[in-house]
């Protein structure tokens, strides 16, 4: 990892995506010629207390979508000798993102060395990778990564000639959005179902094959050796006071420069969708965008000066989640947005908890009866109270996830939703009757 | 405890009621998703054994898929957790989790078929009927779909037609939104499509040639305009002089 120092020329340094497109970065003999695996020598020769301590100094928060303070995870896991486990969340299913494929494919040794050096301070001796199963080529990419790793004694035993062993599995998904979430992760690495778990007891304390475990996203433990290169305080320089440092941002949608962008966190989203993104096409408007991922409630273009920091967006009633913005624009109906995103989280739904089985395939049916011209105004009331029903009635955010955006759209486009009802129940709904009955009312039939 | 025969006593019991009040015979309530297994509504023989781990005396496994499965066995402290790598491995013989299949993943990691099944019927690109043996899958989720994936989806769809060699199916968010919309065809991202790019797509695929080889992902430079600080070459793609 190369040190970067602080801003350069009033810019964020770029710290995960410097010079990505090398070729041949992806293998040990580049990596290594930049600097790679220098963090790791620096960190082996401090302490992992003193490793944890500069994780904690750093501030940075998990990158995969709940925003919790890495250090403060590490140090939740019981010390003393015992199995403990790493596990890395590379199952990136959040619809909108893709960073983690990107920093996965290109660079992988980066991802390797973050799991080293955190595996350390945690005292873990066994890690493994989940990758969703789609991603085939990055799995092979890590695949032939971690061969040169072993190879070159950074993974296996006494690494370096220090006491710190460990262990590497990469592990292939099969498609399922449920296993990002961590405990229907562990589920489903022990080889079941991947339902989610109750909890507590959380991972820490009882994860993976009931052991200690800690689980973090690729891209906070790819920062990991940036951190040890640069120092926790100075990276805590970068980014405002409660989200330090830089992030990945994946931009989708109506968009004309869509793709991964490296951002310091704090600045307006206005910058990263209109500035870097170069915001919707021409002739076009913004009609409501999320800013971290499906999942996030959405916003609309009165909220597009909020800085992009954890804070900010919770302030703003969304959140950062894993960092994906994705634009609508004004030539799209809100109802299409709301039924894509009621589908999908109806089609990923584990099933296990009444609220989120039921709850999802219920809007995704108020939906479809909006559209098909059979709802009253009134349908719009009981899907809001659905989707107020499920948030915190199950064991994981699944439901939370479906309910959230659509409770923020229904609230910030009730009257698209009103006016598409009766567009569609005029046009093709169950009254002919009450298309002459409008009929009749626009020549003023029932005026007085 | 009620067994299945109570219950459907008891079921029979309010038929020949209903049928003495001279009143229609109630239907039993059927949900659409539940047709999805077969015999999801017969009730469960409480007395029958449950299908047993494979005797490997009279289980064939392929010589290939056994040591493949034994060699993620050994990767993890639990067997089980072989059960996904196991499963794929077993799928790319066979085709799709077969009954078969099933069974001679069972039979190496001594687990019950049914173990299996219900780890198979859970993940997407896991198949448990037959299928074609190109898989394409379309993603339309949001940012997809916003681009015109669904139009994709129904094009390929039609451009394929009856071909038994091909599955196209519509697939959740496949992680690739920057080069939306796009396809996994037998695991390699191609995008941005049109629909002129659907003809050529499927030749390739059944030429056996690289598909799409200047729109596929793994050419593409980051998006990001400061990252890199020097100019670099695409990156080569597999098939490609």
């Amino acid at each position: 990892m190369t040190t970067a120092g602080a801003s350069e020329g009033g810019r964020a340094p770029i710290l995960l995506f410097r010079d990505i497109d090398e070729p041949g970065l992806n293998t040990l003999e580049v990596y290594e010629r930049r600097g790679g695996y220098e963090s790791l020598r620096k960190a082996l020769a401090m302490s992992p207390e003193e490793v944890l301590e500069q994780l904690k100094a750093s501030g940075l928060r998990g990158r995969g979508g709940a925003g919790f303070a890495m250090g403060t995870k590490v140090s939740f896991l019981p010390k003393g000798a015992m199995d403990k486990y790493l596990v890395c969340n590379a199952d990136e299913s959040e619809p909108g993102t893709f960073k983690d494929r990107e920093l996965m494919q290109k660079n992988p040794h980066l991802l390797i060395e973050g799991i080293i050096i955190a595996s350390y301070a945690a005292g873990a001796n066994r890690s493994f990778l989940y990758i969703r199963g789609e991603y085939s080529l990055q799995a092979d990419v890590l695949d032939a990564a971690l061969l040169e790793a072993r190879a070159a004694g950074y993974v296996g035993a006494e690494i370096l000639g220090s006491t710190h062993s460990l262990s590497m599995v990469i592990h292939r998904g099969a498609g399922a959005y449920i296993c990002g979430e961590e405990t229907g992760l562990l589920d489903s690495l022990e080889g079941k179902r991947g339902n989610p778990r109750l909890k507590p007891p959380f991972p820490a304390n009882q994860g993976l094959y009931q052991g200690p475990t800690l689980i973090n996203n690729v891209e906070t433990l790819s920062t990991v050796p940036a951190i040890v290169a640069m120092g926790g305080e100075e990276y805590a320089k970068l980014g405002v006071e409660t989200s330090t440092g830089t992030k990945l941002v994946s931009v989708s949608g109506h968009v004309q420069r869509p793709g991964n962008y490296e951002v310091e966190l704090g600045i307006p989203s206005r910058e990263i969708i209109y500035g870097l993104a170069g915001g919707p096409p021409d002739g076009r408007t913004i009609k409501c965008w999320f800013p971290g991922g499906s999942s996030s409630p959405v916003l609309t273009a009165q909220d597009l000066d909020v800085p992009y920091d954890f804070n900010s967006m919770a302030q703003a009633g969304s959140m950062l989640g894993s960092g994906a913005i994705i634009v609508v624009d004004d030539s799209t109906p809100i109802l299409n947005v709301a039924m894509k995103v009621a589908k999908f989280y109806r089609h990923e739904s584990c099933g296990k908890c009444t609220p989120c089985r039921e709850g999802t395939n219920w809007t995704v049916r108020m939906l479809e009866r909006i559209d098909a011209g059979e709802a009253t105004p009134m349908d719009l009331e009981i899907m809001a109270s659905v989707q107020e029903h499920i948030i915190g009635n199950c064991l994981c955010v699944l439901g939370d996830a479906m309910a959230m955006p659509i409770g923020s759209m229904i609230a910030k486009f009730k009257d698209e939703f009103e006016a598409h009802m009766e567009s569609a129940r005029v046009h093709n709904g169950l009254g002919a009757s009450a298309a002459s009955d409008t009929a009749l009312a626009a020549q003023g039939a029932f005026d007085a | 405890m009620s067994t299945p025969e109570d219950v459907l006593r008891a079921a029979r019991a309010l038929e020949l009621e209903a049928a003495q009040e001279g009143l229609p015979p109630r239907p039993i309530r059927r949900f659409e998703h539940g047709s999805r297994a077969p015999g999801w509504d017969a009730p469960a023989d409480l007395a029958k054994d449950p299908a047993e781990i494979p005797d490997p005396a009279l289980t064939p496994v392929p010589e290939d898929l056994r040591t493949e499965i034994e060699a993620h066995m050994a990767n993890y402290p639990d067997r089980r957790s072989a059960a996904l790598p196991a499963l794929t491995a077993a799928q790319r013989v066979h085709g799709w989790c077969s009954p078969e299949a099933i069974e001679q993943v069972a039979c190496v990691m001594r687990v019950t078929p049914a173990y299996l099944e219900s780890v198979a019927s859970f993940y997407d690109m896991l198949e448990t009927s037959p299928a074609g043996r190109h898989s394409v899958y379309v993603c339309t989720n949001i940012s997809c779909s916003l681009c015109g994936a669904d139009e994709l989806h129904a094009e390929m769809l039609e451009a394929v037609g009856a071909d038994p060699e091909f599955s196209v199916r519509s697939f959740e968010c496949l992680g690739a939104c920057d080069i939306a919309p796009m396809a996994s065809v037998d695991g390699v991202y191609v995008g941005p499509l049109t629909l002129a790019d659907v003809p050529q797509l499927i030749d390739d695929v059944r030429a056996g040639r690289p598909v799409l080889p200047e729109k596929q992902l793994a050419r593409r430079l980051v998006a990001d305009p400061h990252a890199n600080t020097r100019e670099f070459p695409e990156h080569p793609v597999e098939g490609e002089a």
